[in-house]
């Protein structure tokens, strides 16, 4: 038996560990890039940076306020600081996100792992189910959450290249492989996974799979969805949203966050100064969560498949009705 | 005026300075009080006391220490200092004006609809501000940041910030302590302005501070003490402060609220954001030593 524990959630697949990996494998193109890190490095997925770039990474210890705002002056020397801790000390730490980075419109890129109910046992308090809502409603703030591993690469390499402050989610438990090499994420772009033209599914991070298992159970009962991969949440792709709602007709949003303000309250805005059309929104309605493996809390929260499936045909009856 | 303050080492064995040196740099002093004052009355809101406490302190900063001029301001190799006590920012357009650094016609549109002379800087609006600020405690942990950037790029500048002293009870100020204390960053060099009040009373009414330098000993900064008001303790402690090279230094500076007009010093009334009368304001440059002919310009400015 092995005298050291194994570390829990340094698994493969996880959205951290890819983004951590791509962050440590691309980081020589990128020399004004450094790490700020308070004191979990091994959970973000930065380890390896730190690895790899060790007179690169910052610690700052458990103090994200003040890593928070350092990283606005680290940035204003010409440095491109990528902050990263856990989505709700993000949370802790807004303000400082707000003015010593937004407001002062500073290239600093937030990268919050442990989001959502996918954090599991830690429980309600480490679940942060607002963050969406709360970073995008910070002005110039791109808000980005990808779906699997390879979009999680994808997208370190595109916010490094983007200049201004950027919030994006990266996840704590295995994630699915939906993408292969080919695929290609760009900043403010969704992408159709599926076609389908009896209503939409548009989800992001780890709903993105479900709501394809989603459109898998409505085929069986001869219903075609489109199938929505929509991982920058802000800006959203308004016009991609459109065609779909005027294709559609109806759609459905689903998202391991609170249903106010994230993911559907940011599809509900774009439609409803273009297109509306019935919606219906999968996610975590208003309460906090609690401890429990992530797949067991995503069946107890109503955030897997059938449940979407479920939301679908009430998003369908719904634009019957208005016939 | 607490007798009882123990100041550094330095107070006593002063650098010699030049008596000119010391008068342009008092005069630029009044200079900044006289504007403060005046932008504040145009603004029919701002905060006089704790501008008038840190005149001398900008003065010193921006009269020798900073060596910023119109040449350099741009520079990524400049020293920058963050008014970390953002609730000044009429002290420090005042201060760039007399050092010619931003019209004086700007500086007395302090937080017009349109201007760049925000309520509170904004980096965006005056990029000599370097950060924006107005939460207490961040504009520190931005210098932080700052230091921290340069010197990891190899670059010799310096970073000063100046504090408010109900700026300590923000959490994130220690945090910084810490972490300035922790990278030893010598390039950095916070001062406190302590004169003793804040927005609702004194601070030890409020959240007691005391005892300030003893917990920034024990944060691990070198820490001075000095009277803030007393330009050749203001350039000595500067001087220190450069010459220690494997800590942060901070610099805690002794200054009377309202510092300037008599009846505004040690009065915590004239801390928060208030409207100034004509009256007031005629009073207040009188005390300031405001000529008849700068009275009118600052007044009727528009």
């Amino acid at each position: 038996m092995s005298a050291s524990p194994q570390l829990i959630g340094s698994s493969g697949d996880s959205l951290r560990e890819a983004f951590g990996k791509a962050l440590s494998a691309c980081a020589n193109d990128y020399p004004n890039v450094v790490v700020l890190d308070a004191d979990i490095a091994g959970g973000t997925g930065v380890h390896h940076f730190r690895k790899s770039h060790p007179d690169r990474f910052f610690q700052f210890g458990i103090a994200e306020q003040n890593m928070m705002a350092a990283a606005g002056g680290m940035a204003a020397t010409g440095l491109i600081p990528v902050v990263t801790t856990f989505a709700v000390f993000c949370l802790r730490a807004i303000e400082q996100a707000r003015l010593s980075i937004a407001y002062a419109k500073r290239n600093v890129k937030i990268v919050a792992s442990h989001p959502g109910l996918d954090v599991g046992p830690d429980g309600g308090s480490a679940q942060a189910l607002e963050d969406l809502a709360a970073f995008r409603a910070i002005p110039g703030m791109t808000v980005i959450s990808p779906a699997d591993a390879e979009e999680m690469a994808q997208a370190t390499r595109a916010v490094l290249d983007f200049d201004g402050p950027v919030y994006m989610r990266t996840g704590r438990s295995g994630s699915k492989r939906l993408f292969g090499p080919d695929h290609k994420f760009e900043i403010g772009k969704g992408q159709v996974l599926c076609n389908g033209n009896d209503v939409t599914l548009v989800a992001c991070g780890v709903e993105v799979a479900r709501a394809l298992e989603a459109a898998d159970l409505l085929a069986k009962d001869g219903i075609a969805a489109r199938v929505i991969n929509m991982p920058t949440i802000k800006p959203i792709d308004t016009a991609l949203l459109a065609i779909a709602s005027k294709e559609t007709g109806c759609m459905v949003t689903a998202e391991d966050h609170n249903i106010y303000g994230g993911l559907g309250g940011a599809v509900a805005e774009a439609l409803a100064q273009t297109t509306p059309c019935p919606i219906e929104f999968v996610g975590v309605r208003d309460v906090f969560g609690q401890s429990g493996e992530p797949d067991e809390l995503a069946e107890h929260y109503k955030l897997t498949a059938p449940y979407i499936a479920e939301a679908a045909r009430r998003a369908i009856a719904r634009k019957k009705k208005n016939k | 005026m607490n007798a009882n303050i123990q100041l550094s080492q330095l107070s006593a064995n002063l650098a010699a300075q030049d008596d000119d040196d010391i008068d342009r740099l008092a005069a630029h002093a009044r200079e900044i009080r006289r504007l403060s004052v005046a932008a504040i009355y145009h603004a029919t809101s701002g905060h006089p006391g704790g501008s008038l406490s840190c005149a001398d302190i900008l003065s010193v900063l921006y009269g020798q220490e900073l060596a910023l001029d119109a040449s350099n301001v741009a520079s990524p190799d400049r020293n920058r200092f963050v008014l970390s006590k953002g609730h000044a920012a009429p002290a420090l357009y005042a201060t760039w004006a007399s050092f010619g650094l931003m019209d004086r016609k700007t500086a007395l549109s302090l937080r017009k609809l349109g201007s760049i002379a925000q309520g509170h800087p904004h980096v965006l609006d005056t990029p000599l501000a370097e950060t924006s600020t107005g939460s207490l405690g961040q504009g520190f942990s931005t210098a932080i940041g700052m230091a921290l950037g340069l010197r990891h790029q190899r670059k010799a500048a310096r970073v000063y910030t100046l504090l408010g002293d109900g700026e300590m009870q923000e959490g994130e100020v220690w945090e910084g302590a810490m972490c300035g204390a922790h990278h030893k960053l010598s390039n950095l060099c916070a001062i406190i302005d302590y004169n003793k009040l804040q927005s609702d009373d004194r601070n030890e009414a409020i959240m007691g501070l005391e005892p300030l330098a003893q917990k920034w000993r024990a944060f691990g900064w070198h820490t001075l003490e000095i009277l803030g008001h007393e330009i050749p303790a203001i350039t000595a402690a500067f001087d220190e402060a450069r010459a220690i090279n494997w800590r942060p230094t901070v610099i805690i500076a002794h200054t009377i609220k309202g510092r300037g007009v008599p009846y505004m010093e040690d009065q915590p009334l004239w801390h928060g954001s208030v409207k100034l009368t004509r009256e007031q304001t005629e009073t207040a440059l009188l005390s300031l030593g405001t000529s008849a002919i700068e009275m009118k310009e600052l007044l009727d400015v528009r």
